[in-house]
């Protein structure tokens, strides 16, 4: 089984240990985890501005740079989203569907290929708010969002849950956008930044110590509010729990 | 071109592709119990609706203060005489000074606690706006399981008003303050009281 | 700037300076607390201080609306804001009770959305069903290819009864085509008698939601608006003794009134009935007390068969205020003796929107609100930051459909969430319209220039590799290229607001050419 490992390219610039964490927790599964070093983007940022024709470039070295794999995994719903449903400047190839349909986000793989049943080395004892990141929630499937009268399950409490010490907090709001929206946050700051500051208070009021995403933009802007507002709060990207970081 | 045509001519030019088949619509279970009169009771005062037992020898005992204390009572009851004969009244502006309209529900639903009148029931449809309170004779046969049922009576393909009141008039448009009496009735009661002759 | 944080005072309230006055007017006859219609679930009241009301966008003509703009002075409100969002999302919370309490939900909202666009495949069949069947019901049938159309027909109609004055119930449609506007300048009075349509016609505001037009007042406001145009006392600002004077300064307009006019929630093809569902009851007291009545429908409230009415109207209170049905359910089929019964068919774009590929679709909306609620954007903002008629995620998708150029920005004014999708009763799949007008708006150059230069900048360093590289090499030129942060001044729209991510020591390209790259390549 061949893993092309994708790093986001906020990953890459501002979270690089989110991007080991991925590397590592994938090679304690014993999987030959590979990295395309001319990766770069998926195409995100200009697509969801309207901009296709200006992803075309970025979506097509995607492609030649995953093209090879089984399985590509990327440590980010939003961006797994975007090849999945949304890469589409492009002629869709056989080459370039064969890509789209192979990306997975870490989370899903983990519980959906890999089917995961312990992750022993894993120790976090700490309150725990989970963020679900949109496109991971409705994008993807994560989990069951709350507006829909379906079967409740979630895949990245599923694994949460198996990680000795970990004690999840309820929010008053738990599926509520956080406000990052990609350049969302850049074109509307008051509204991004006040949907941060409520998301953040909403951890804080649940009595989270840290909270728990599987998406580094959604924190990163969550973080920066949280210091803003000057409350305790950490944030961590699933991949770190899952991989026995000691926080 | 009329408009009509112009319209018409421009939906058919842009008739969306693909397939569009009519769905058949299941018969769903009733969400309420076996017990449709507790059901519709319940229904009704979670929707700022009242009911009121029958009494032994009073049928409106449950609303007689209100009854007494009232000026202007127009009943649409055989059950009740009143003070004002709806079937006189010239225009539906002059039941404005009706402080108590009683009338007859075609029929309850369980599932919502709403009852149903047409222009039949009502003999001026204003009445059961303009009054300042309602009160609704409802047979407990007549309480159907769920707003399913009530659309496959015939009544809505006869009457020219068909209405379903589901508690009294009701705004919160201020703050989502509940305020009973926005511009129809401050209050609704249903009177469980079986039809004369049924 | 530090927002304070209180001790959490109810279970599931974000923003704590709403606070909690009980009010027992709000218990039934068993004594426990209602919240039907709109009203909610635990009260929410701002709290007893007053703030100037924000306004709405500002109109320039055709220049593209700023939400932002007028967003960020909502937000500049703390007190109006607050309350807008506890307000909202308590009747987002109040839907997924219901929805939850439904075990055929899903089926329900998938049957209403396949019903709807059978309609709307074949809606020249349905509207001739429809007209006939109304016509021999003995309503006239008028038919209006835009508003402009549907306000002269109106005018025509009350022209030749010599009617001077209208009431009417609330109505988006009437909304769309400037009716009261136009009205007013022809000398015909007209009156809403919803109480928060009341309440924005007494302001000279939109109404800024679908079903609770003024959601966004503080009942400070109301009171302020009252006072100065119904004379009530300025000091009084309990929401009873507002609501009372407008039912007693409304009541004379509702007996006098020459017609009535109300909307149309569904019109069914075939019986020709038009149905109302209001809390007030007064779309029935417009329909009921004037001699000529008229309602105006849009064409795309068909629906085919009475039976199907057992479907919508379990979905739509339900979605819209967690409510099983509005308290009003009202179907009107033909005139009462001795009086006169309008239908005028509007358009007003709808048949154009029909041949949209990616938009059709959108003709589903029943205008339950739901979307509003959920939306995170739009509890923030307030709906008439949207300067348009249709606020929230539906109004992005249909805004444009009236004006590309105005409401270009629209599209953008949203997070893409995708909740909206999810409450959506007739599964209109919102948030993807809003991205796939974002790609129309960009191919048509309806975006700002700099913006698109700007992705075609990040594009052009984005798929080359090694330029991608060099820029990153250091957070600070990352924060320059990577156009999540970098779109116009990066570092003051990010920061203003929010701290700024710390500087890894490197990043993952490079950590991983120094540690697992053997050959340190490249």
């Amino acid at each position: 089984m061949r893993i092309g490992l994708f790093v986001p390219c906020y990953v890459d610039a501002f979270e690089p240990e989110v991007g080991i964490a991925t590397l590592e927790l994938l090679e304690r599964f014993g999987l030959e985890v590979e990295y395309p070093y001319d990766q770069t983007c998926c195409g995100q940022p200009m697509t969801n501005t309207g901009c296709h024709q200006e992803a075309a470039a970025t979506e097509a070295l995607f492609v030649r740079n995953f093209s090879g794999f089984d399985y590509v995994v990327a440590p980010s719903g939003s961006c797994v989203h975007q090849v999945r449903e949304h890469l589409t400047a492009i002629p869709q190839t056989d080459e370039v569907r064969k890509v789209r349909a192979s990306t997975y986000e870490l989370v899903e793989f983990l519980h959906d290929v890999l089917k995961v049943e312990a992750l022993p080395w894993a120790r976090f004892p700490h309150k725990v708010a989970y963020h679900a990141n949109c496109n991971a929630l409705r994008g993807i499937g994560h989990a069951r969002p709350s507006e829909l009268n379906l079967p409740y399950f979630s895949k990245p409490l599923n694994l949460l849950q198996k990680v000795e010490g970990v004690e999840l907090v309820n929010l008053a709001r738990p599926d509520e956008c956080c406000g990052f929206g990609g350049t969302f946050s850049v074109f509307e700051p008051a509204v991004s930044a006040k949907m941060g500051y409520d998301k953040v208070a909403d951890q804080k009021r649940a009595g989270a110590e840290y909270v728990v995403s599987a998406d580094s933009s959604c924190l990163m802007h969550q973080k920066g509010c949280a210091e803003r507002l000057g409350l305790p709060l950490k944030y961590i990207h699933i991949a770190q729990v899952l991989n026995g970081a000691a926080a | 071109m009329s408009a009509r045509d112009a319209i018409l001519a421009e939906i058919r030019k842009n008739r969306p592709a693909g397939e569009h088949p009519l769905p058949a619509v299941p018969r769903f279970t009733p969400l309420v119990g076996d017990d449709l009169v507790a059901e519709f009771g319940e229904r009704l005062k979670r929707m700022g609706g009242r009911i009121a037992e029958p009494g032994a020898d009073d049928v409106f005992a449950g609303v007689r203060e209100r009854l007494d204390g009232a000026k202007v009572v127009a009943s649409a009851v055989p059950e009740l005489a009143g003070n004002r004969d709806l079937e006189a009244v010239a225009r539906p502006r002059d039941v404005d000074d009706v402080d108590v309209a009683v009338v007859r529900a075609v029929f309850g639903i369980a599932e919502t606690g709403s009852v149903l009148f047409t222009e039949g029931q009502l003999i001026v449809n204003a009445v059961a706006y303009l009054a300042q309170h309602l009160v609704v004779l409802l047979d407990p046969a007549d309480i159907l399981p769920n707003v399913q049922a009530a659309y496959l009576r015939p009544e809505f393909g006869q009457a020219a008003y068909a209405v379903l009141h589901t508690g009294p008039s009701a705004t919160a448009d201020i703050e989502g303050v509940l305020i009973h009496g926005a511009q129809g009735v401050r209050s609704l009661t249903v009177v469980l009281q079986p039809r004369a002759n049924a | 700037m530090s927002e304070e944080l209180h001790p959490r005072e109810r279970e599931g309230v974000v923003n704590p300076a709403v606070r909690a006055p009980d009010d027992a007017s709000e218990r039934g006859q068993d004594g426990r607390r209602l919240d039907h219609a709109e009203g909610t679930s635990k009260p929410i009241q701002a709290p007893a201080q007053r703030e100037p009301q924000p306004r709405g966008a500002k109109i320039r003509g055709d220049r593209p609306i700023d939400q932002g703009e007028a967003a960020e002075r909502f937000l500049a409100a703390p007190l109006h804001a607050a309350a807008h969002d506890e307000r909202l999302w308590d009747l987002r919370r109040k839907r997924d009770t219901a929805a939850h309490g439904i075990p055929e939900w899903e089926e329900l909202r998938e049957l209403a959305s396949q019903i709807k666009q059978h309609t709307l495949a074949n809606l020249d069949t349905y509207l001739e069903q429809f007209e006939a069947a109304a016509k021999a019901n003995g309503v006239h049938v008028h038919w209006a290819k835009d508003g402009a159309d549907h306000n002269r027909i109106v005018l025509g109609i009350l022209r030749d009864h010599g009617a001077r004055t209208l009431v009417k119930s609330k109505s988006m449609l009437t909304e769309e085509c400037g009716f009261r506007h136009f009205m007013e300048g022809e000398g015909v009075e007209i009156i809403e008698t919803d109480l928060g349509e009341r309440i924005q016609q007494l302001d000279n505001e939109e109404p800024s939601h679908v079903v609770v037009p003024a959601a966004h007042k503080t009942r400070f406001d109301v009171a302020e608006v009252f006072a100065r145009t119904l004379g009530t006392d300025p000091d009084n600002d309990d929401a009873h003794y507002l609501a009372e004077s407008q039912r007693e300064t409304t009541r004379p307009y509702i007996l006098n009134a020459d017609a009535g006019l109300t909307g149309c929630n569904f019109a069914v093809a075939e019986t020709g009935t038009v149905v109302t569902c209001t809390n007030e009851g007064n779309a029935d007291l417009s329909g009921n007390v004037p001699k000529l009545q008229i309602h105006s429908i849009g064409i795309e409230k068909l629906i085919p068969r009475v039976e199907h009415l057992g479907v919508f109207l379990r979905i739509l209170a339900r979605s819209a205020l967690g409510s099983p049905i509005t308290q009003y359910t009202s179907h009107f089929r033909g005139p009462r003796a001795g009086t006169e019964m309008h239908y005028v068919l509007v358009d007003n774009g709808r048949a154009a929107r029909l041949g949209m590929e990616e938009f059709w679709t959108s003709l589903k909306c029943i205008r339950c609100g739901a979307c509003m609620n959920t939306c995170p954007v739009y509890r923030r903002s307030g709906g008439l930051s949207y300067g348009a008629t249709y606020a929230g995620p539906i109004g992005l998708i249909i805004d444009p459909t009236f004006n590309k150029r105005k409401y270009s920005t629209l599209p953008f004014s949203s997070t893409m969430n995708g909740s909206c999708t999810n409450v959506c009763p007739v599964k209109i799949n919102i948030h993807e319209q809003i991205f796939a007008w974002r790609k129309v708006l960009a191919e048509e150059h309806q975006i700002p220039m700099l913006k698109q230069g700007m992705m075609k900048a990040a594009g052009a360093v984005l798929s080359r590799p090694a330029a991608y590289r060099a820029a990153i090499g250091a957070a600070d030129s990352a924060l320059k290229v990577l156009p999540r942060f970098a779109v116009y001044n990066p570092l003051n729209t990010w920061g203003k607001k929010r701290e700024m991510p710390d500087a890894p020591r490197q990043s993952f390209h490079a950590w991983y050419r120094e540690n697992r790259m053997k050959d340190g390549a490249k």
